[in-house]
């Protein structure tokens, strides 16, 4: 029997809205995932602290503040500082089309903006995970295209 | 897996947490890893079940207590129960979003929580988190919580795999007669009802101890706590640490542990999807689905 992806979704720096967070969340869930929710307003430590506590295999960071350029680089840092290289990274927010090359160069192999559908995260959750190296500090340069 | 073992008996958290999924997925099992003695002192546990309904904060109470232990030296590890869909296996694992004895850098070294999904079993602990939680005890975590999903009166399932049951009650929790009904109350070695800010906990408190009072000496106290608003917390706090089993236990933790193996063999068995399947469709009655299901895993009669 397959096991459940255990899949951490996280909302770093200071930012109220989790809608976004808690739809993605539940999608997840309804594919058989197991979901670890973090809740709102959590430092770049206390996420890499949560991913290592719950052994994840994926970490979804959301932001709508527009501290995404600040914060996902250092979430990503910090992960393979820890030794979680392996760990598979994507984002979604309001992120523009502009800001997403620099994350893909640090490790997040998709950014997601307003409007996909959550059954195109699933089919990059699906695609990455029988991957072998696409972990954050791992070596492959691949990234998802994103819809939207 | 010997390098990540002595790694993780070492103290790294990484190592332990990765060997923690491998024995929730069944790739490592306690004859693989070191057991630590049982405690011989009977105001020493360490493994304690905290259940109760949904939404009588358990949680938050939870964060309290291993705030206070942590912060007075006690290495202690929480297992955090939600349940799984019944229909995808999926789940929301939530616990976390109310715990902050987790990210309190004081303290953090001192505290560990893991989530986990009740995944293909009944009831509101999976019996794989009793090797769980021998497994948190070889490497060095004191005690041991289980934070069960939030359940009734008659969920029971946390004696399997606990030395101790703290049952946590909320304030207007029904009428008097709430405290007399047979079942999990008369388990608990203590009973803590919390939100004692809120108009009807101490009533309620009242009404649970003249209940256990007929019950004569051996029965367990009854605290006031609010985890949120942090009272009465240093106080049960210190209880629990050194709390004795009320012995109520016993002969239900030896059957609950019978009823859950005797579960996870059906669960697992080759032929349990199937059987469900033929289940659905009609194909199969009960009993003839119960004779599939009762040779062992090569199909012979056990």
């Amino acid at each position: 029997m397959d096991q459940p992806l255990r899949i951490v979704v996280a909302k770093p720096g200071l930012d109220g809205h989790d809608r976004g967070a808690k739809v993605v969340a539940r999608a997840l869930r309804d594919a058989g995932h197991e979901v670890i929710y973090t809740g709102l307003r959590r430092t770049s430590q206390q996420i890499v602290d949560t991913v290592r506590d719950e052994d994840a295999r994926f970490l979804g960071l959301s932001s709508l503040s527009g501290a995404h350029a600040h914060l996902f680089p250092q979430v990503c840092q910090k992960l393979v500082e820890a030794g979680l290289d392996d760990v598979i990274v994507f984002g979604g927010g309001i992120i523009p089309e502009d800001d997403r090359p620099a994350l893909h160069a640090v490790g997040i192999r998709a950014v997601f903006g307003p409007g996909t559908p959550t059954s195109e995260i699933l089919e990059f959750i699906q695609t990455a995970s029988v991957m072998d190296d696409a972990g954050v500090g791992q070596a492959s340069d691949w990234h998802w295209d994103a819809t939207a | 897996m010997g390098d990540e073992l002595q790694q993780a008996l070492g103290g790294d958290r990484r190592a332990m947490a990765r060997l923690l999924s491998a024995i929730e997925n069944g790739d490592f099992t306690p004859q693989q890893f070191p057991s630590m003695p049982a405690a011989t002192e009977e105001d020493h546990w360490q493994v304690m079940a905290v259940t109760g309904a949904p939404g009588v904060g358990k949680s938050v109470l939870v964060d309290a207590l291993m705030t206070a232990w942590a912060t007075e030296g006690v290495r202690v590890a929480l297992l955090a129960v939600d349940p799984s869909s019944p229909r995808t296996g999926g789940a929301l694992l939530g616990d976390r979003v109310r715990m902050t004895s987790v990210d309190n850098p004081a303290i953090s070294n001192r505290v560990y929580v893991r989530s986990i999904a009740t995944r293909s079993s009944s009831g509101s602990v999976p019996l794989i988190v009793e090797d769980m939680a021998a497994f948190l005890l070889a490497c060095g975590w004191e005690r041991v919580l289980i934070e069960t999903v939030g359940s009734g009166q008659a969920e029971l399932r946390c004696a399997a795999v606990a030395d101790r049951i703290v049952v946590v009650e909320g304030p207007a929790r029904g009428d008097g007669i709430q405290a007399e009904k047979a079942g999990l109350l008369e388990l608990a070695d203590i009973v803590l009802v919390n939100k004692a800010d809120l108009e009807g906990a101490e009533r309620h408190a009242g009404e649970l101890m003249e209940s256990y009072a007929l019950d004569g000496e051996d029965s367990p106290q009854v605290l006031l706590t609010s985890g949120l608003k942090g009272l009465g917390v240093a106080e049960a706090a210190q209880a629990l640490l050194s709390l004795k089993s009320s012995g109520r236990a016993q002969r239900a933790r030896m059957r609950e542990r019978l009823l859950a193996q005797h579960e996870r063999s059906l669960v697992h068995h080759p032929a349990y999807n199937g059987v469900l399947d033929a289940l659905c469709e009609g194909t199969l009655d009960i009993n003839e689905a119960l004779n599939h299901l009762k040779g062992d895993e090569n199909g012979r009669a056990s």
